[in-house]
């Protein structure tokens, strides 16, 4: 297997997952700092080889990656502060490796922290309010709330396909059966097809079970040249392939059922020269049970309109046809506000055999999927096509 | 279940026209004259010409269809919590392009997708004493 698009050859050298998924005593810097700590010592590096600062989080703005920078002291060659939501940090891995290709730094760090869960954010449910902006008057008078936005995606492509809330149910209750076997998921206690469809409607047709929960948490993740990887502390997991993308109103005409997955994953596959059955697992973004059915579609995994059938019967379960999110994905391991780092944590720790009762045997190929912003609205998405060193 | 308080949409110069269109009662839209693009939402240029010499506003029929929609039953946001359930909808007019808003008056279940609608204007007071529109749906 080999890659074109990073002549160098990119890698992942080091992760880390922070345990926490409840901080009220921390802060989202100290939450990014414990992670990049435990990922340097993953990788067997130190702080002071890092020349590569890459960050995103829920209240870095402006300036955002330079305060990142001095509250790790660090003085870094190359930054990067790119926040297109969710999927930034799947993104930042593409950027790190595009830099670490070019020799504009060596050793790469990104991270992620945030305080959702203890700061009582209300992410899904807490939309347009009032706003002074201008460019959100089209919206804000309107009551578009997250969870609305992908209700509007799910409710068109039911009436489209026939989707139904039994089928979505279906990747709740699989996700909650893989966080049964994640040690640190938030929640562990499985679930019913009848539970999801009893729980608390939140924005038709989406119930509370088909929404993600909220906790606290973060990670960090190393990207160095596969050659120096290799001489690193764990096995190397390289780039395969990487797409980014978006996808809008337009000007009021966009196909809203074509996600921005579509565009990023077509270019992923074709970079890394996989088949979609050599993907061993996929690590797909999962804020809403519909953002699931519509990634794996738009990523090709099957026939747009044919998701339904696809993630039914255990098809996206541990043993399935797509073993998507071992670790119980955001639906029910962990979602402190943008998920996207731990798609990447999850897939190279798969790819290096560390998981234990969720493992995916013999898994060679994973790919992860970010999904920022809302679907039905604009969004953005990040694909990454990963593998183990051969 | 309470009417909407919508929130106040502040108007740039670029969205002057469709704002001040509410508030005559009419739905304004922009169109280039030198590429036929109708676009929304407004900007001070045609977003394919990049140039805003041609650009012109035309009322609209104010008709459409709706192209998705969602019952909300939880918003945590002032004006709309006590409002719940109301409908949230994406409606594609006869002129062309697409725009968000509410289903008002109905009974939830009667939404569909492809429902026809027809525009009204909901008057309010906004906190410095103007009155504003707000273009809202209603099935028919």
């Amino acid at each position: 297997m080999t890659t074109t698009a990073f002549p160098r050859g990119a890698a992942i050298a080091g992760v880390y997952e922070h345990p926490s998924r409840f901080s009220p005593n921390k802060t989202e810097f100290q939450i990014m700092a414990e992670s990049a700590k435990g990922a340097l010592d993953d990788a067997g590096l130190q702080r002071t080889d890092v020349d590569g600062l890459f960050g995103a989080s829920m209240s870095m703005g402006l300036m955002g990656i330079v305060d990142l920078a001095e509250y790790l002291d660090l003085y870094p060659d190359y930054l990067d502060g790119t926040n297109i939501g969710g999927s930034s940090f799947v993104a930042h891995v593409t950027h790190a490796a595009a830099a670490v290709s070019a020799g504009l730094c060596q050793v790469a760090l990104v991270l992620y922290g945030s305080t959702a869960a203890s700061n009582s954010m209300a992410i899904g449910t807490g939309g347009t309010g009032g706003s002074r902006n201008p460019d959100s008057a089209f919206s804000a008078p309107y009551g578009m709330t997250t969870v609305g936005s992908y209700a509007t995606y799910a409710n068109l492509h039911m009436d489209t396909y026939g989707t139904t809330s039994e089928q979505l149910a279906e990747i709740a209750v699989t996700m909650r059966q893989h966080a049964s076997l994640n040690p640190r998921a938030k929640m562990r206690n499985p679930i019913t097809v009848n539970d999801v469809l009893d729980s608390r409607m939140i924005s038709r047709p989406l119930h509370l079970l088909d929404c993600c929960i909220i906790s606290d948490g973060g990670g960090a993740v190393v990207v160095t040249s596969l050659e120096r990887a290799r001489d690193l502390a764990k096995p190397p997991v390289q780039l395969l392939g990487c797409g980014e993308a978006v996808q809008h109103q337009g000007v009021g005409y966009s196909d809203i059922l074509t996600i921005a997955a579509k565009q990023s994953g077509a270019r992923a596959f074709e970079m890394a020269g996989v088949k979609h059955s050599d993907i061993d697992l996929a690590m797909i973004y999962d804020s809403f049970t519909i953002t699931v059915l519509a990634t794996l579609e738009n990523l090709g995994f099957c026939p747009v309109g044919e998701g339904g059938n696809f993630v039914s019967n255990g098809g996206i379960a541990l043993g399935g046809t797509l073993p998507v999110n071992p670790d119980g994905g955001g639906l029910s391991s962990n979602h402190p506000g943008m998920r996207g780092i731990f798609l990447v944590i999850e897939a190279v720790k798969q790819l290096r055999d560390e998981c234990d009762a969720r493992q995916v045997p013999k898994a060679e190929v994973a790919l992860a999927h970010g999904t920022g912003g809302t679907i039905g609205d604009k969004h953005s998405g990040a694909t990454l096509i990963l593998g183990v060193d051969r | 279940m309470s009417a909407i308080e919508h929130p106040l949409p502040f108007a740039s110069w670029e969205s002057r026209g469709f704002w001040e269109g509410a508030g005559r009662g009419e739905l304004v839209l922009q169109r280039c004259e030198a590429c036929g693009l109708v676009q929304h939402r407004p900007r001070g240029v045609c977003a394919h010409c990049l140039d805003g010499s041609a650009l012109t506003h035309f009322t609209a029929s104010g008709s459409g269809e709706i192209y998705s929609f969602t019952i909300t039953e939880q918003n945590q946001a002032k004006g709309f919590a006590e409002a719940c359930p109301y409908v949230m909808a994406y409606v594609k007019l006869d002129e062309g392009p697409r725009l968000l808003t509410v289903i008002v008056d109905c009974d939830p279940d009667d939404v569909a997708v492809g429902a026809r609608v027809v525009a009204d204007y909901v008057s309010q007071n906004r906190d410095d004493a103007e009155v504003f529109a707000v273009p809202v749906f209603r099935l028919g």
